[in-house]
């Protein structure tokens, strides 16, 4: 039964790659007192509604998308979830 | 007794236009200018602080978002909100708005990418003390160069700064209209550059010290420094003006400054 | 293979066995691997074979160039520092020098062309700033394929991006370059970057590492498995299988480049230091054994003191690795306070790792066990070489011998008109606002004239006196006639550079070539670098570094063979730089140099006919040495308004750029191509767009052309007036040949402005 869905799709630097930009913040962290903070890294939340048979075709349809634009496998990895409702 | 003026250039980690407002400030206008290191909390008697350009913090986050924690800020904001003159141009006007300082917040470009290129600005204000050198309607040929320049905020802000004149510097074409092709980065009513309430505090996108030096043909922004020196040594005349009360300084002008077309065409 | 006993260097347990099939994976031929034995007396363990592989890779050991850069010139009076440090410097007067190097970044922007092209600009910067320098412009030289495939695009937008993120963060202009398009480069895109830099000339500094005892320290971001085997990677054919095995991609960090940039120079500015070097390619490897190589010393290093992003790096891994902005220092010993000092004021890492030794070995412990240790000098300078034989290919033979005579004429007016507006919308010919837009022109207020002039000219700080550059290659003319086309190089950006009112001073070069254990391949890089010699010879342009580039090649296919000049010139009075655009109407319009019957490997027979056939243009050196000679003179004596090299679409097109880039709006001009020099029985199609080399497009005020003539006559210069400029509202009116048309120039300036945005409209919103 076709129906669009809630997609988020989270993207996030690879393990093992350099992300300057998370980098920073947990130094300007650190600057700010706030102890303990070992790591950051910084991604981002990409929110689609997808039509779709179904949720797992609908998560496939975005992981496709992902490959092809949403995320840079090279540099990204990316996790697909279908939200409630 | 003290003359000329003595400016204070915030060096956050990440600034690269600092040497150039130096440039300005000394080669061009002939004063004096010093560094202020973010880490200080000395602003070191200075008549005017300057934010300058650049990528403090990489831009990582959100631009001026980091830089605007610096030791330096607490002086800086103090040093502002008790009326002193203070500039932020490109970086330095998203620190200022990440501040509180100004209102609004400054995006990416409508069309995500970095532009640089001169563009047409035309003065809205020349009742300021950054703008007092200039006349009213003055069209200006100033660089741009920055990817999170489109000037953004509630519409009643904007109605609010619109309606008490703070709309300093605005994107126009040569004609001297503030048309949507004139517009850079998609700025709401194509606003350049704004100052607070009181007009001690200016932000603008553009570049002003990019065009202060007369080797470099084009001394368009050169009076911005200019008029601050104006209100430097005014301000020594009558310590009085320095106002610290929220009534804006040379009120009449202000509110003379209303200016004909001052809307958007879109 | 038989074991030799190892005593103090112990192999790390877990390494793989050595193989021959071990060895081969490492890049290494069986005899080069029997030269190692010999003078190793043993079997090197796994680390040790990583740090050859790097070092003896096409990258760092250039093995099929070497013999043939050493022929190039690389001396004059105005060379401080040539080749084989971090960048050349030349003196500029007054006490100032200028560092500059060009440098590729093309396997890396093929796979990820928004970092690739990002880590390749803050690799360059490095490279300059580690002399002393502080970068004042960036050049960007850019080959991709046709604009009408979505691959190319792709690249060309993140390239551009890349490009310009990483230098408008650090603050440094991107002023001038160059972007080609040509099927050629469809899967392997060129990205060569050029960055320039000043120096006081009694602070410059070299990579070296003197002194027993001196601390050896890393100093910036910390080391990651990032682009484990980069240096190898970019001496491999980029096939499909290469960009699955690719190295972990390295992401550039220009925030805390700017940083290191700052705390470098403050290092520098203080004496505290004896030597620098960017770990670039080969990180960690190339940076201790080079620098060592340089002082005749030794470099005693233990990883377990190297910062590390990452758990469980081992040995070789940190030895190869290239994250980027680290920056290897050995610092005087009395001040490593002080530098630690300088650089935690600016955010940074620093950590002592070693120290400088008197035994001439690379030696690299984990936790005090000797994993790596390897006489330095039959390291870094006897990298073996290989001179090898070289074949025209049967595709470039058959090009030549094309028959051309058909192409010769125009069918009527309205083909010249159509061909004239087809080469505007060329992207290789067309405005690249596009481009310099996303490009920060003008930070650091040097900027007196930015892209879309010849030559990009900047500020000094010797009062008074202006820098002009320029980056210029053409692969097309170098398939078809190698030598023509490395001389070419030389000569077109030298005659760039004059036309601003520069002398040309030397060079930088980056040569970008397929694989030379192709004979065709290697008959086109001998042929360009004796080419490329023969014109810095002549033009008094010594080669002060560089970069090769090889192996630039997928599916079998290799590159156009492009020989990139990145020239630097020097005008005493910026008062008297020459803008490229026309200035104002009324002005007399003269073409200076001989047009001859040139047609082959024009943009012209590309673009309108598709074809890339013919012997390229002549290049005379005695001619166009006279020609740098004239242009420098005479813009010094004020004799011209404006100054355009004629060379991608001849003579018409050089007249339709001055046309329609001219301040302000575009011009319209009339002017009688039959009244320019020119040779005998010259066709029609090289009358109006052949691509003859020494010519340039002069104007001057109404009435001054004499002075024009005179310096002509002086330097043995043809010259002839052709026209004047029109008004704003004027058509280009060319005649010549029997033909005659008048385009609007604001219809061609809409042609050549529109070109590239057009066919990049779609992708808006890209992001990499």
């Amino acid at each position: 039964m076709s129906r669009v869905w809630s997609v988020d799709v989270r993207v996030t630097p690879r393990e093992g790659i350099l992300d300057p930009a998370g980098e920073t913040i947990r130094r300007a962290l650190g600057n700010l007192g706030y102890e303990g903070v070992h790591s950051v890294r910084a991604g981002r939340l990409i929110r689609l509604e997808v039509e779709a048979d179904g949720p797992e075709a609908a998560v496939a349809s975005t992981e496709k998308m992902c490959e092809q634009l949403i995320a840079n496998p090279i540099i990204e990895d990316y996790v697909v979830r279908v939200r409630e409702g | 007794m003290e003359v000329g003026m003595k400016v204070g250039i915030v060096r956050f980690p990440g600034s690269n236009c600092d040497a150039d407002v130096y440039r300005a400030v000394t080669d061009g206008l002939g004063e004096r200018a010093t560094y202020l290191w973010h880490k200080s909390t000395d602003l070191e008697g200075v008549d005017v602080v300057v934010l300058p350009g650049g990528f403090s913090y990489g831009d990582y986050l959100r631009a001026g978002a980091i830089a605007r924690f610096s030791p330096i800020m607490g002086e800086v904001i103090d040093f502002a909100r008790a009326g002193g003159l203070t500039l932020g141009i490109c970086n330095g006007f998203q620190v200022l708005c990440e501040a509180h300082l100004l209102p609004g917040a400054l995006v990416r470009n409508r069309n995500l990418r970095f532009r640089c290129h001169d563009v047409g600005l035309r003065v809205e204000n020349a009742g300021t003390p950054f703008t007092s050198a200039y006349g009213e309607g003055d069209l200006l040929h100033i660089p741009i160069a920055h990817g999170e320049g489109q000037f953004v905020a509630e519409a009643s802000t904007l109605d609010e700064i619109e309606a008490e004149n703070r709309v300093v510097f605005r994107y126009v074409d040569r004609r001297g209209q503030a048309t949507d092709a004139a517009n850079p980065n998609g700025s709401a009513r194509n606003i350049a550059g704004i100052v607070n309430a009181e007009g001690n505090i200016l932000g603008l996108m553009p570049h002003p010290e990019r065009h202060s030096l007369s080797v470099l043909g084009n001394t368009d922004g050169l009076a911005v420094f200019q008029s601050l020196l104006a209100a430097v040594s005014r301000g020594r005349d009558h310590p009085g003006d320095r106002r610290t009360d929220a009534a804006p300084p040379e009120a009449p002008e202000f509110a003379a400054g209303a200016v004909a077309g001052a809307g958007v065409s879109s | 293979m038989t074991r030799t006993s190892l005593e103090r260097v112990e192999a790390r347990p877990g390494d793989p066995v050595m193989s021959a099939a071990l060895v081969a994976e490492h890049g290494l031929s069986p005899a080069e691997w029997e030269q190692i034995l010999g003078f190793m007396g043993r079997e090197p363990t796994f680390t040790e074979l990583g740090v050859f592989s790097a070092m003896w890779s096409e990258h760092c050991g250039y093995k099929n160039s070497r013999p043939l850069l050493r022929t190039l010139p690389t001396e004059s009076a105005a060379v401080v520092q040539g080749p084989g440090e971090n960048a050349g410097v030349i003196d500029v007067g007054g006490g100032w020098g200028v560092a500059f190097k060009i440098e590729s970044h093309n396997h890396p922007s093929a796979v990820e062309p928004y970092q690739g092209a990002a880590t390749g600009s803050g690799g360059i910067l490095r490279d300059v700033f580690t002399m002393g320098a502080r970068p004042i412009a960036i050049f960007d030289s850019l080959h991709f394929g046709s604009l009408d495939s979505p691959q190319s695009r792709y690249l060309f937008d993140g390239v551009v991006r890349g490009v310009g993120d990483y230098g408008n963060c650090v603050g440094v202009p991107t002023v001038g370059g160059e972007a080609i398009f040509d099927p050629a480069y469809e899967r392997n895109p060129l990205i060569n970057v050029m960055c320039i830099g000043v120096l006081p000339l009694e602070r410059l500094i070299r990579g070296e590492a003197e002194g027993v005892g001196n601390p050896v320290m890393a100093v910036g971001a910390r080391t990651g498995r990032d682009g484990i085997h980069g240096a190898t990677f970019a001496s491999e054919e980029l096939d499909e299988e290469a960009v699955d095995s690719r190295p972990q991609v390295q992401v550039g960090d220009p925030f805390t480049e700017k940083l290191l940039l700052e705390a470098s120079l403050e290092l520098i500015e203080r004496d505290l230091l004896v030597g620098i070097q960017d770990m670039g390619a080969a990180g960690l490897t190339s940076s201790g054994t080079e620098m060592a190589a340089r002082s005749g010393s030794g470099i005693d290093i233990d990883v377990a003191y190297l910062p590390v992003r990452e758990e469980g790096m081992t040995p070789y891994e940190m030895l190869l690795s290239e994250s980027q902005e680290r920056m290897l220092l050995v610092a005087k010993p009395e001040h490593e306070e002080a530098v630690r000092e300088v650089l935690e004021r600016w955010d940074l890492q620093a950590a002592t790792i070693g120290q400088v030794t008197d035994d001439g070995m690379f030696r690299v412990r984990e936790d005090g066990v000797v994993r790596v240790e390897i006489p330095v000098k039959p390291l870094v300078d006897d990298c073996p070489t290989y001179v090898r034989e070289g074949v025209m290919s049967p595709a470039t033979a058959e090009a030549r011998a094309a028959e051309l005579e058909a192409y010769g004429s125009f069918g009527s007016d309205e083909e010249v008109d159509t061909a004239l507006r087809t080469l505007l919308d060329s992207p290789s010919i067309a405005s690249r606002r596009w481009i310099h837009e996303q490009y920060d022109t003008t930070v650091q207020t040097n900027t007196l004239e930015g892209p879309g002039s010849d030559a990009a000219v900047l500020r000094l700080p010797a009062e008074g006196r202006a820098l002009a550059a320029s980056t210029d290659g053409n692969g097309r003319h170098t398939w078809l006639d190698p030598r023509t086309g490395g001389r070419a190089a030389v000569a077109e950006a030298a005659r760039n550079v004059a036309c601003s009112g520069a002398r040309p001073l030397a060079v930088t070069n980056c040569l970008n070539f397929g694989s030379p254990l192709r004979p065709e391949v290697y008959f086109q890089l001998a042929g360009a670098v004796e080419g490329m010699g023969e014109a810095c010879r002549a033009l008094g342009t010594p080669v002060t570094g560089g970069n090769v580039s090889l192996y630039n090649e997928t599916g079998g296919q290799p590159v156009y063979p492009t020989p990139v000049i990145g020239m630097l010139g020097v005008i005493e009075d910026l008062e008297r730089r020459v803008p490229s655009a026309f200035r104002r109407e009324g002005d007399e319009i003269w073409i200076a140099g001989t047009t001859r019957d040139e047609i082959g490997g024009s943009e012209y027979l590309a673009a309108c006919h598709g074809l890339v056939a013919g012997l390229p243009p002549a290049l005379d050196l005695d001619e166009a040495a006279a020609l740098v000679d004239f242009l420098v003179e005479g813009a010094a004596d004020g004799a011209f308004a404006s100054a355009h090299d004629a060379s991608d679409g001849g003579l018409a097109v050089a007249l339709a750029e001055c046309a329609v880039r001219a301040e302000g709006g575009p011009l319209g001009c009339t002017v009688d191509l039959d009244a320019a020099p020119a040779g005998a029985d010259v066709s029609a199609a090289a009358r109006w767009f052949g691509e003859s080399h020494s010519r340039v497009v002069l104007t001057c005020r109404p009435g001054e052309g004499e002075r024009i003539a005179a310096h002509g006559r002086r330097h043995g210069v043809p010259v002839a007036r052709v026209g004047v400029v029109g008004g704003p509202d004027s058509p280009c009116r060319l005649t010549g040949a029997g033909h005659a048309i008048a385009p609007p120039a604001a219809e061609l300036a809409r042609i050549y402005e529109e070109a590239i945005p057009r066919r990049m409209s779609e992708e808006a919103g890209i992001t990499s």
